[in-house]
């Protein structure tokens, strides 16, 4: 497959140059690579699932080697493995009971119900995510016990080979392969409607004349808020501009654009005027499993802050930023320094750069960190496109996208291949 | 393919086709200095490992990312180890990222590399053109929408200079990267670089900036805090030029300061300054070493070891700009201090310290080693108890137990020091011998480098295949050399670089040398405050401090200005004279001359008449009253001229001053006439009275021969004098 190889290297590529800004621009990417990988992939008769996982994973090693510090795209890999292993799960399934044909059309009969054109578990879960409505432990518990009963990928693919030879091999081989892809396309819609849906909930959090304070500047936000404008509220944005980016500066122009009442001010001074807001809402890079949030830097102290005047610290974060890695695992590497230039210039300082001093090494050091911890203690909610969460209802919300098998298996077993 | 696009650019030159042309670049794989010797004498500058990265990934990987399609690499010396190297990459393999080599033996310049390149004629466009040795992360947009804009408009101009601010150091007079201190002039609205000097003579503190430069350009800035990237934006003319030019060896010396000095191809080069991003080229080992640590304190982002941009290794960025690759073996008691790499495989014995030092992949470091601003390259036998402060140690080294290097000291390849053996500083120590030939500087550069390779590489065959026994044998017969069980050859330094050595070398600059150059230049500055010509040893020589240094060459170049002035004004008049250019225009044409020169009017007075005399005094006359009679009639004919410089008495009494002078001097034939020409002038109101008795009375206590003329003019005087009288 020389053709998803080039694509493959090509993304490597841009990941590795740091060429994608945003974490939804490179889930939505991320995504539409392995689709193109899935529908590239060549399976076999026997183990198609098994298949699948071993090429979802060869890539995706390599894309979460590429910028480790995207947890985003290692999301999105373990998404789509979990889809797969749902999808083999669902088809397994369907095949046990296949035996006789009519319960097969009763499955139909239930898609068809449900207005979905694809049957298959991860659609019905996407389905029941996308009215808002987390899915019920009863589901949850439900499938427990299959996923139990076939912990190993290849164990049930052997059950799937052992029972698919009674069925139309040639319908399932396409069959896994076109409800992966379908459920993929499920995910790519999902991200790139997440702006969407975390708005649509806005007005039940901003409130009339309420005073929101942002730091920096993150297209949910600027959705959310928006959406909260279009609905007749009147409110007015405190925007705090995120020092050494200034992308403040960008959001305020924005939201003046769209008509909000818009006050900008430095970093600083978040402290001072936090006492007059009514609300914090900022934006997410990732969102761990134990519902600490990895942010632009300089939130952990608006959150401190926030705290202390005892004022909701909302984050917003569409579901592809829920990484279920938790932020003590060394896997996670939490920050990534920038150029020091973006703080200050090079050339005034130069002299201070001057490395000839007798210890060889300058008396100035410039660190620029792109990202800060906010630990779930100061995280009052939760809004995702499902809806709002406490922090600690996080790691719930992770064990419905991502199978556990893939959390840790992810790097390591495939080194080892 | 080449062909036919070829033709369509040049048929259409419209915006349009020149845009989809795919940007080129010539990258040069070798620097044609002998800098980073005996390093170079075995393996190609860009080859070497800076970050553990070979130097020419950094200026790859730099292009791929700034847009680049297609690079022509110029390989020269070593070529086949360049070419073998790129083949093996993922250079290669990159989709959108055309990689070519071009080889050649006999180029000894830069300047015969682009002959080389214009020779293939593989260049259909604009350019980048840089050298493997330059790590950047610029953004190329701008500067080559700026390059195209102004090509559009003016198609003279065919390169566009890429520089940075970095202050110089104003003790040294070098930056920060080893350089030379280096001066431009830059037309501040157009950018237009107007001056290059890099060879100052900091000695007298003062450079020499030609006039016509001030007198052109009305606005103009004087920098020293500039840096030249050595990233130029190249039109394809600029092959050609190189190729007309068949003696332009280096880009910046012959290439730039020639065109800068060339007005009669009036070809132009401009500059375009980078703030927020980095650029800099590896020249000697001091930037080799300043650059490494810029990468390492991340100035060069993307381009940083724990970011995987060209097939490195993965490394991990820890707390204090710690950066480690996966494998390393390191002891618990070892202590490795901050902006430290340490590459993949590496192993650390106990109680070693390694601060602000790069290492490589597969080292073996002892116990107790002190390590310390040192770069060491990929497996390195490094025994106990060593010493390392600020050195290079190149693959495969061994230093025996207790070996100390010194400040500066290089090791090139598979060199190994004896037991407690210490290198003394600045020494470089290399398998090879050094090469015999006089080292002299300039020529050295250009001349002989084809030679020494040729003949280095026959050495290397020989030192490869007796590198086993080489052990054996040269442990007795350099055992004085290098201590016992040492391998090498410790290069002697040459005359008079020794002085320079501190300059260039990896080492910091030793407390006492520079105690010793602020002395020096304290005193220099003394002497030449007192001359009043001194540049401000602070450095910043921006507009103000400019002003000085102009004026102060006004003031020397006074005597000269005034006579370039008077001939331009005499060939204005003459113009006049012979096209019938009406008086009106002429008086334009002077005062704008005028203001140039900055004179007053009464220097044009003087100038117009004394091109009217000339005038007259040309036109043929066989005697004195003919030569009266055209003078007069000059006087009458443009009269209205000289009037209009003539409002004052000041500026009459200069008319006859310059009168007086030129009948002594240049037109003796006029000094019978003088007294009758001064009567013309006085009736035709040019001159009146006051001025000639003015005149008259200054003359009153001079000497007798300067008196000629009063007493020629003396009855005319006399005349006025009793007329006044008269009237009073």
């Amino acid at each position: 497959m020389p053709d998803t190889q080039a694509l493959v290297n090509e993304f490597l590529n841009k990941l590795k140059k740091r060429k994608i800004e945003g974490s939804q621009a490179t889930a939505r990417q991320t995504a539409e690579l392995l689709r193109s990988v899935i529908s590239q992939q060549r399976v076999p008769y026997t183990n198609q699932a098994g298949a699948l996982i071993d090429a979802m994973k060869v890539v995706g090693e390599q894309l979460i080697a590429a910028n480790p510090v995207e947890l985003a795209v290692g999301n999105i890999v373990r998404r789509v493995l979990h889809i797969i292993r749902e999808e083999d799960l669902s088809l397994t399934s369907a095949a046990i009971s296949g035996m006789n044909f009519s319960s097969v059309s009763d499955d139909d009969d239930d898609g068809d119900r449900d207005d979905r054109p694809v049957l298959s578990a991860a659609a019905v879960a996407a389905a029941a995510r996308s009215t808002l409505r987390p899915p019920s432990l009863h589901t949850l518990l439900e499938d427990m016990p299959d996923s139990a009963a076939v912990p190993h990928t290849s164990s049930s693919g052997g059950d799937s080979e052992g029972k698919s030879k009674s069925a139309d091999k040639s319908t399932i081989t396409r069959k896994l392969k076109h409800d992966v892809i379908e459920a993929v396309n499920e995910l790519i819609q999902d991200i790139t409607t997440c702006h969407e849906q975390i708005a649509e909930q806005a007005v039940e959090h901003i409130h009339q004349n309420e005073v929101i304070l942002t730091l920096g500047s993150s297209r949910t936000v600027l959705e959310f808020l928006c959406a909260a404008k279009e609905k007749k509220r009147s409110f007015r944005v405190f925007v705090a501009e995120g020092a050494p980016r200034y992308q403040g500066h960008l959001l305020a122009k924005e939201l003046v654009a769209r008509g909000l009442q818009t006050t900008l001010i430095t970093d600083s001074a978040v402290f001072a005027m936090i006492s007059r807001v009514n609300m914090v809402i900022v934006g997410a890079h990732v969102v761990m499993a134990n519902g600490g949030v990895i942010a632009p830097v300089g939130l952990n102290m608006v959150a401190l802050a926030a705290q202390k005047h005892a004022v909701p610290f909302v984050v917003l974060a569409g579901s592809h930023k829920l990484c279920p890695l938790y932020p003590h695992n060394p896997e996670v590497l939490l920050n990534e320094l920038r150029s020091p230039s973006e703080l200050l210039d090079f050339g005034e300082f130069s002299d201070c750069m001057d490395f000839r001093s007798d210890t060889g090494s300058p008396l100035l050091h410039v660190v620029n960190p792109t990202f800060d911890y906010v630990p779930p203690k100061l995280v009052s909610l939760f809004i995702t496109d499902t809806g709002g969460h406490n922090p600690s209802y996080m790691y719930r919300l992770i064990a419905d996208y991502y199978s556990a098998d893939d959390l840790v298996i992810q790097r390591k077993p495939t080194t080892g291949n | 393919m080449g062909a036919q696009k070829k033709g369509a650019t040049r048929v259409s030159e419209d915006a349009d086709a020149l845009s989809r042309q795919p940007l080129q670049a010539v990258l040069l794989a070798d620097s044609f200095a002998t800098k980073f010797r005996p390093i170079t004498l075995e393996r190609p500058k860009v080859l070497l490992p800076l970050v553990n990265v070979p130097m020419i990934n950094y200026t790859l990987a730099w292009l791929e990312s700034a847009g680049v399609e297609e690079v022509f690499v110029f390989c020269c010396a070593h070529s086949r180890q360049v070419i073998d190297y790129l083949e093996n990459s993922e250079w290669y393999s990159q989709p959108n990222f055309l990689v070519r080599t071009i080889q050649s033996h006999d180029s000894v310049s830069a300047g015969d590399a682009l002959r080389v390149i214009y020779e293939r004629n593989v260049i259909h466009g604009d350019f980048v053109l840089i050298s493997g040795d330059t790590v950047s992360n610029m953004l190329l947009t701008q500067a080559l929408q700026e390059h195209k804009e102004r090509k559009k408009k003016d198609n003279n101009a065919v390169m566009t200079m890429i520089i940075k601010r970095s202050k110089p150091s104003p003790i040294t007079h070098q930056s920060r990267l080893g350089t030379d201190e280096l001066f431009m002039a830059i037309d501040t609205s157009t950018k237009q670089l107007l001056y290059f000097e890099d060879k100052a003579d900091h000695s007298r503190g003062t450079i020499s900036l030609d006039k016509t430069l001030l007198a052109e350009n009305p606005s103009i800035v004087l920098h020293n805090d500039k840096q030249d990237c050595y990233i130029d934006i190249c039109s394809p003319e600029v092959l050609s030029l190189f190729t007309d030019n068949f003696d332009y060896q280096h880009l910046r010396r012959h290439f730039v300061k020639g065109l800068l000095l060339d007005d009669i191809m009036g070809y132009k080069i401009y500059t375009h300054e980078i703030h927020s991003s980095y650029a800099a080229r590896i020249d000697n080992y001091r930037s080799y070493d300043i650059v490494s640590k810029d990468i390492i304190q991340r100035w060069t982002y993307p381009y940083v070891p724990d970011v995987k941009f060209c097939g490195n290794r993965a490394t991990k960025l820890e707390r204090q700009g710690m950066y480690r690759a996966s494998e390393i073996v390191q002891s618990c008691s070892s202590q490795i201090g901050p902006f430290t790499v340490i590459g993949n495989g590496t192993k650390i014995g106990n109680d070693t310290k390694v601060s602000n030092s790069v290492i490589g992949e597969g080292c073996t470091i002892g116990s107790n080693v002190s390590i310390e601003g040192s770069y060491i390259w990929d497996n390195v036998t490094i025994e106990d108890g060593c010493e390392l402060r600020h050195v290079i140690v190149c693959d495969w080294v061994i230093l025996k137990a207790g070996a100390v290097l010194k400040p500066g000291v290089v090791l090139s390849f598979k060199v190994v020091i004896g037991q407690g053996f210490v290198v003394p500083a600045y020494s470089k120590v290399s398998l090879l011998q050094q090469p015999t030939v006089e080292d002299s500087d300039e020529e050295l550069e250009y001349v002989d480098n084809s030679s020494g390779t040729v003949e280095i590489s026959s050495i290397r065959g020989t030192a490869d295949k007796l590198n086993g026994e080489m052990t054996s044998q040269s442990s007795e017969t350099h055992e004085s050399e290098l201590g016992s069980g040492g391998v090498g050859y410790i290069w002697s330094i040459c005359e008079g670089g020794h002085e320079e050595e501190w300059r260039h070398s990896i080492a910091p600059i030793p407390a006492d040398k520079l105690a010793e150059i602020t002395q020096t230049t304290d005193d220099d500055h003394e002497l030449l405050t007192q001359d009043g010509t001194a540049l401000p040893p602070s450095g910043e020589l921006k507009s103000d401090s400019f002003s000085n240094l102009s004026e102060d060459d006004e003031m020397e170049d006074s005597k000269d200005d005034s006579a370039y002035f008077e001939k331009e004004v005499e060939a204005t008049f003459l113009r006049a004279v012979h096209e019938n250019v009406k008086v009106e225009h002429v008086i334009l044409e002077v005062n704008s001359l005028r203001l140039s020169y900055n004179m007053t009017s009464s220097d044009c007075a003087g100038a117009i008449f004394y091109s009217m005399m000339k005038l007259s005094l040309e036109t043929p006359h066989a005697s004195a009253s003919e030569l009266l009679q055209s003078a007069t009639n000059v006087i009458s004919t443009w009269q209205r001229l000289l009037k209009s410089y003539l409002p004052e008495t000041d500026e009459q009494i200069e008319v006859i001053l310059k009168f007086e002078e030129m009948c002594l001097e240049s037109g003796k034939e006029f000094s019978p006439l003088f007294a009758l020409i001064l009567q013309h002038l006085y009736d035709k109101d040019l001159i009146e009275e006051d001025a000639i008795l003015t005149w008259a009375n200054e003359k009153e206590g001079a000497d007798e021969s300067d008196k000629v003329f009063v007493k020629q003019a003396e009855k005319f005087i006399q005349v006025r004098n009793n007329v006044n009288i008269f009237y009073s």
